[in-house]
């Protein structure tokens, strides 16, 4: 097919689509997917053809397209579909992706974010990139070459950043004859891949990116024996990460003080809701207050969840700052000075002990010694001890701070889990990490030995103790119930 | 605004919380932020968001204009309005060498006007306010390699562009650490589609330039492109006549490198049904994309926003 005619058959399925892409649910929260896999795999090549078949290119893109120098790089005649994600010079030059290129498209029934990312391992870090977002992942293998060291460095990478769904696009069907067996045997080292990381939600699927075939049409003609979803019917019913059921998490990105009446702290809310009245507690001081108000442009609101912008009004005035988080004072985040924490290292060097760095989180910024303790060798799957993390490694690190940090576990909350650190030498961001836990304390305070004591006091009472800063240090080991006097004095008396 | 506001949708929810939550980070990590004002319909958005982000209070930085002295006058006009009504900081700024030396578009061509009045001007703009943050409305959605722009795009001191060794960007935690002379162009409106734009315009009932619903207007035809007849600056060549057509246009810039489209739409539901169903891209009307491959790209190392 040349690309005239390609071109003509877009248009004269237009006048169908068009009724159905009108009908699209664009309201709901679109999609956002990544591709990966190793160099060449097919990668542009699948979300160009996702574009074209879905008609979200454009008849003068098309006309580009074909204009294009290099646009008939295959025998078929075919354009050459990567051109449409590949928009930077060297990348069209040397006919490979280097960063992460983010399209948007929608079918009838769903839309989508792709992040289409790039396959060469020195680009790892703009892999990572389009992977911290994602939903789901589409992971290319070529059929002819199978699983790649590099196919698995990005299966765990996606993996660690809490992608649960994957696609595994086995590509390029066409060139080994659509072989079942082939197809089958893929799967199968997959599937054993993506058990040793945790991952179940796999849909395997025999592809063809270039010609189209189980991308958006279905390649039955030229693979009767696959009778499974095309790529579309899958994404089409994925799901999405949702703001994990947690306790409130705000963290303040400023300090909004227009006049002498109000004050007010910005930020977007990271997990959990929040409604007027709620009992909040200020991190890292332990501060205690209520939350007076919602405000926002529209209107003062009566309750707001994860993912709003909001405007928080304190019911007294207390001490905080850009950095802190105000949290639920019942479920409230780590507090301390060592965490241990996965990481993948993006630039420069990779990640040495004896330097300190900056780690962003949220909107705060502090001071960080990082100790790697182990890395994952990827041709075995096995972790080893390592006292460094080269450009590209994945490994596990000990983090220690000079002033309190606080955070949840990403696998619990992705917003306030998730971290970078910045090389203060250069200013660049050199590595993604993900908390696992807050460090075990080497003075046996987290012995099972430990003893407790019960106390049931008036709520007021209760507040203010836990506004002291002496509170706020053993934060973590202190278990709260608010109940009514009665049931207190019933569970007390169960004890005695 | 009206009392019957419907509640945004989840998906234009999203979008805004996004943008806002850059605004706020952006304001409180940067010394010196500015936002690029062009007037446009992502201009006007940006600055409603803006709004949103900062309000109880004002917004935080000066809006800056570059002004190529070329624009279509209705724009100015608009420009003038919203920043009275809103009370705003604008600073306008026109390239005084290339004022002095008459470049325009027609006596030096698209490529060379582009590059002193829009490029150079914002360049030197940039440096005299001594901004180390500049807020444009770029989507991703408009053009190749815009797609491949971080939230955050760092700028070297000559306001370069290094599109092979950008900065990771994970999650939603952006990097704000430069050097002094260094500064960051953020984009807000990065995810936003231009469908989304055209219906958060319409839920948040937010002012445009008229220029975008069709009326009928003085039209010539020019290299393929309809452009507005009334500045008395634009000659007509031979063989060029001036007609009335009902236009609108999809995207505004300067007036000579302006295409419009045929359109009847004269309201925001119609605008938005005529989009769903184009079938070219938003830019296609624009002469300085249409040059070649990659010269957005190429603009874009040069300090181009
Ligand atoms: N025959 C055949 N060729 C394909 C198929 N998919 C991709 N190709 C070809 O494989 C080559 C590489 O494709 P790309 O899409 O650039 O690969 P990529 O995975 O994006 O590469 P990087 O991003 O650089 O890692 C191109 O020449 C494509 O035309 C397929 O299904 N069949
Ligand atoms: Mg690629």
């Amino acid at each position: 097919m040349s690309v005239n005619s390609a071109i003509a058959e877009r248009i004269s399925t237009d006048v169908e689509t068009e009724a159905a892409v009108r009908t699209a649910d664009r309201n709901a929260r679109p999609l956002r997917l990544i591709t990966c896999g190793s160099v060449d795999d097919g990668k542009s090549t699948l979300i160009g053809r996702l574009l074209w078949d879905t008609k979200a290119v454009k008849d003068d893109q098309a006309d580009a397209l074909a204009r294009d120098d290099r646009h008939s790089q295959n025998e078929l005649g075919l354009p050459d579909f990567a051109l449409l994600l590949d928009g930077l010079q060297a990348e069209r030059e040397q006919g490979i992706t280097i960063d992460v290129a983010y399209r948007y498209f929608a079918t009838d029934r769903r839309s989508f974010i792709v992040a289409d990312t790039p396959g060469h391992e020195q680009y790892t870090r703009n892999m990572a990139t389009g992977a911290s977002t994602a939903d789901l992942a589409v992971l290319l293998v070529d059929a002819r070459t199978g699983i790649l060291e590099q196919t698995r460095r990005h299966a765990t990478i996606a993996t660690l950043m809490g992608i649960r769904q994957f696609v595994l696009a086995v590509n390029k069907i066409d060139l080994i004859d659509y072989d079942q067996q082939r197809f089958d045997h893929i799967a199968a080292e997959f599937r054993q891949l993506a058990l040793s990381l945790g991952v179940t939600d796999i849909k395997a699927i025999p592809m063809s990116a270039l010609l189209g075939e189980n991308v958006v049409v279905s390649g039955r003609s030229a693979m009767p024996w696959y009778d499974g979803p095309t790529l579309v019917n899958v994404l089409e019913l994925a799901t999405q990460r949702t703001a994990q059921a947690v306790g409130f998490r705000f963290p303040v990105q400023r300090v909004s003080r227009p006049n002498e009446g109000f004050r007010g702290y910005q930020g977007t809310v990271a997990g959990g809701s929040v409604k007027p009245g709620d009992s909040v507690v200020v991190l890292p001081s332990g501060t205690v207050a209520n939350v007076k108000q919602i405000v926002t442009y529209d209107l003062v609101r009566n309750a707001a969840v994860a993912g709003d912008a909001i405007t928080l009004v304190l019911d007294r005035p207390v001490d905080v700052a850009r950095g802190d988080m105000i949290a639920s004072i019942d479920a409230a985040p780590a507090l301390g000075l060592a965490f241990e924490a996965k990481l993948v290292a993006l630039n420069g060097e990779g990640i040495r002990a004896d330097k300190r760095y900056w780690l962003k989180s949220s909107s705060r910024r502090q001071r960080v010694r990082v100790e790697p303790r182990s890395m994952l060798d990827l041709k075995t799957g096995q972790w080893k001890s390592s006292d460094n993390l080269p450009l590209n490694a994945i490994g596990t690190v000990h983090l220690s701070f000079d002033e309190l940090a606080m955070f949840d576990p990403y696998e619990t909350n992705r917003n306030t889990g998730a971290f970078i650190l910045i090389d203060p030498d250069t200013n660049n961001t050199v590595a993604g990490g993900m908390i696992q836990t807050r460090a075990k304390s080497v003075d046996g305070i987290d012995g099972a030995e430990r003893n407790q004591v019960l106390l049931s006091l008036p709520q007021d009472l209760a507040n203010q103790l836990m506004a002291s800063e002496a509170f706020a240090a053993i934060r973590d080991h202190v278990e709260i119930r608010r109940l009514n006097s009665a049931r207190a004095s019933a569970i007390l008396e169960e004890l005695d | 605004m009206s009392e019957t506001k419907p509640p945004l949708d989840p998906n234009l929810k999203a979008l805004e919380s996004e943008a806002i939550h850059i605004f706020r980070e952006v304001a409180a990590e940067f010394e010196r932020p500015v936002m690029l004002y062009s007037v446009g319909k992502d201009s006007s958005v940006l600055l409603h968001l803006a709004r949103k982000a900062f309000y109880p209070g004002k917004i935080p930085f000066p809006l800056l204009h570059v002004d190529t002295g070329w624009k279509f006058k209705e724009m100015i006009a608009f420009r003038d309005r919203v920043v009275s009504d809103y009370d705003l900081d604008l600073v306008s700024h026109t390239n005084p060498r290339g004022k002095l030396e008459g470049v325009s578009p027609f006596s030096h061509g698209s490529s060379v006007y582009t590059n002193i009045m829009k490029t150079e001007a914002l360049r030197q703009a940039l440096d005299a306010g001594q901004y180390d943050a500049a807020f444009g409305g770029a989507r991703r959605d408009e053009e190749a390699s815009r797609a491949k722009e971080r939230i955050y795009s760092f700028r070297t001191p000559d306001h370069g562009w290094d599109p092979r060794n950008q900065r990771p960007e994970l999650w939603s935690i952006y990097n704000g650490m430069i050097r002094k002379g260094e500064s960051v162009r953020a984009f807000p409106l990065s995810n936003w589609t231009e469908v989304d734009i055209w219906r958060y315009i319409q839920v948040e009932d937010i002012p445009i330039v008229p220029l975008y619903f069709a009326a009928p207007r003085p039209v010539v035809e020019r290299d393929g492109m309809l452009i507005l007849a009334e500045d008395k600056r634009l000659e007509l060549q031979p063989g060029e006549v001036k007609r009335v057509e009902t236009i609108r246009f999809r995207t505004l810039g300067c007036f000579p490198l302006t295409g419009a489209i045929h359109s009847t739409a004269t309201t925001l539901d119609a605008i938005i049904s005529e989009l769903e169903t184009a079938t070219v891209s938003e830019r296609q009307g624009r002469a300085i994309d249409r040059d070649e491959a990659g010269s957005m790209e190429k603009k874009k190392r040069e300090g181009y926003f």
